[in-house]
């Protein structure tokens, strides 16, 4: 299991959705399938159709930025974040 | 049964609904909606009241929101809102058409969709992106954005569209194949001789005359123009304007003859009212002749623009008439146009304004 922290601008966007869970996920590619799972549309708010992971959106895997083939150790802490951005 | 207005808004700061009083004189604000997320363009269903907001977002991308209570509570989708795999992602919505077809959602860079289960899902209308123009598509200073979007209103095979910097296309097999609607209609910023091409022109804002769907406007980046062939040939309708330039255009709801525009001073002098005066001109007899419409609205030192979404009638009789500024101001008219007041103040800049009739 990894746990996964949510930016809170994405959290009115799906309404029930946590800012912390857990989930079973090998990459961060599948911690967005596990999400995509769980509240439907979630995936295309963090990743294009590059695919990729969002321009102005950060993914830190133990500290570390990520893209979606970043491996994930067990208990990793996957943190998605709202960059700097707007006007 | 009496019947009111509401208009609806896009911003870059959210959706923004207004609710008028039987006189069109008193108007509520609620908003705003969509997470604040720039809204490019609000619709209603006009049959059964849902209303569509589209827009974009730095973070999380395109989307389309749908409100099925007036704006009490929202939905959003982009399922389906995607080229293929490699493709420069999409940006933003930018338009929106119900339609007897489905509901269309025009976005940036510039393609078509559709929904055929009122958004909850999408599909590529590909054949537009198949157009052999495409690899010489150019973005304006707006971006590559399909920002009009008419579909017949009898016939689901046809729809034209208007992308800025790129013209205006039609399909007359539901969008399958796509020709090229630009005969006429110039482009002042090529080399003298290579001005009337077959795409590559500036169409700022595309409308349909109401009971007439072969009637269109077309307000460009140069000229203004009307077609009564179904866009196959465009004629200038620009004598008698201020300017040849403007972005907005709105035809009266019942006559087919009757056309709003708000022409601006120019595209290289600062793309605000001419002489600084606000004025909306109105063509009563297809724009052979036009009519400047001031009273209510500031003269003097007026130094906002109206883009290209953000003017629209509504369906009562006398027709009322809005428009919303970039600076954030929604001017109305309950009386065609000849008097006007602002209706809201201070709200963020207005990229689109439609209205919906209700019952009440």
């Amino acid at each position: 299991m990894v746990v996964v922290s949510l930016p809170p601008a994405l959290l009115s966007l799906f309404p029930g959705c946590e800012r912390q869970l857990e989930l079973a996920a090998a990459t961060v590619e599948e911690v967005m399938d596990a999400l995509h799972a769980r509240w439907p549309g979630m995936r295309d708010r963090l990743c294009d159709s590059t695919p990729r992971i969002r321009r102005h959106i950060n993914i830190f895997v133990d500290g570390e930025k990520a893209t979606l083939s970043t491996k994930l150790r067990e208990g990793a802490d996957v943190f998605i974040m709202t960059a700097i951005s707007g006007g | 049964m009496a019947k009111q207005v509401r208009i609806l808004l896009g911003t870059k700061k959210g959706a923004f609904i207004l609710a008028g009083d039987a006189r069109r004189r008193s108007w509520e604000l609620r908003g705003p909606f969509c997470d604040t997320w720039p809204i490019n363009h609000v619709v209603a269903d006009q049959a059964s009241g849902t209303v569509y907001a589209a827009g974009g977002n730095e973070w999380f991308g395109p989307a389309v929101w749908k409100s099925t209570d007036l704006g009490e509570t929202w939905t959003h989708s982009s399922d389906g809102l995607a080229y293929g795999t490699g493709e420069q992602p999409i940006k933003s919505v930018w338009s929106l058409a119900p339609s007897i077809g489905g509901l269309y959602a025009g976005v940036e860079p510039a393609g078509l969709f559709r929904s055929g289960d009122d958004g909850t899902s999408w599909e590529h209308v590909s054949g537009l992106r198949d157009h052999p123009s495409r690899p010489n598509w150019q973005p304006g200073g707006g971006g590559l954005i399909l920002h009009s979007l008419i579909p017949h209103p009898t016939d689901r095979q046809q729809i034209w569209v208007g992308i800025s910097s790129v013209g205006v296309f039609h399909t007359a097999d539901g969008g399958a194949h796509w020709e090229t609607r630009n005969q006429g209609t110039r482009c002042d910023f090529l080399p003298e001789g290579q001005r009337y091409p077959e795409y590559g022109q500036c169409v700022h804002c595309l409308v349909m005359a109401p009971g007439m769907p072969d009637r269109l406007y077309q307000q460009n980046h140069c000229g203004m123009y009307r077609s009564d062939d179904g866009a196959a040939h465009w004629n200038s309708i620009e004598e008698g304007l201020p300017s040849s330039f403007g972005f907005p255009a709105a035809v009266h709801p019942r006559d087919p003859a009757g056309l709003y525009l708000l022409p601006l001073n120019g595209d290289i002098r600062g793309r605000y009212v001419p002489d600084a005066n606000a004025a909306v001109w109105r063509t009563r007899d297809g724009g052979a002749s036009w009519q400047d419409l001031r009273e209510g609205l500031p003269q003097g030192n007026v130094f906002w623009g109206v883009l290209r979404q953000a003017m629209a009638t509504d369906a009562l009789e006398p027709a009322g008439v809005y428009f919303g500024t970039n600076t954030g101001v929604l001017y109305g008219s309950a009386d065609e146009g000849e008097s006007w007041a602002p209706i809201a103040q201070n709200l963020p800049p207005i990229f689109s304004v439609e209205t919906l009739v209700v019952a009440t």
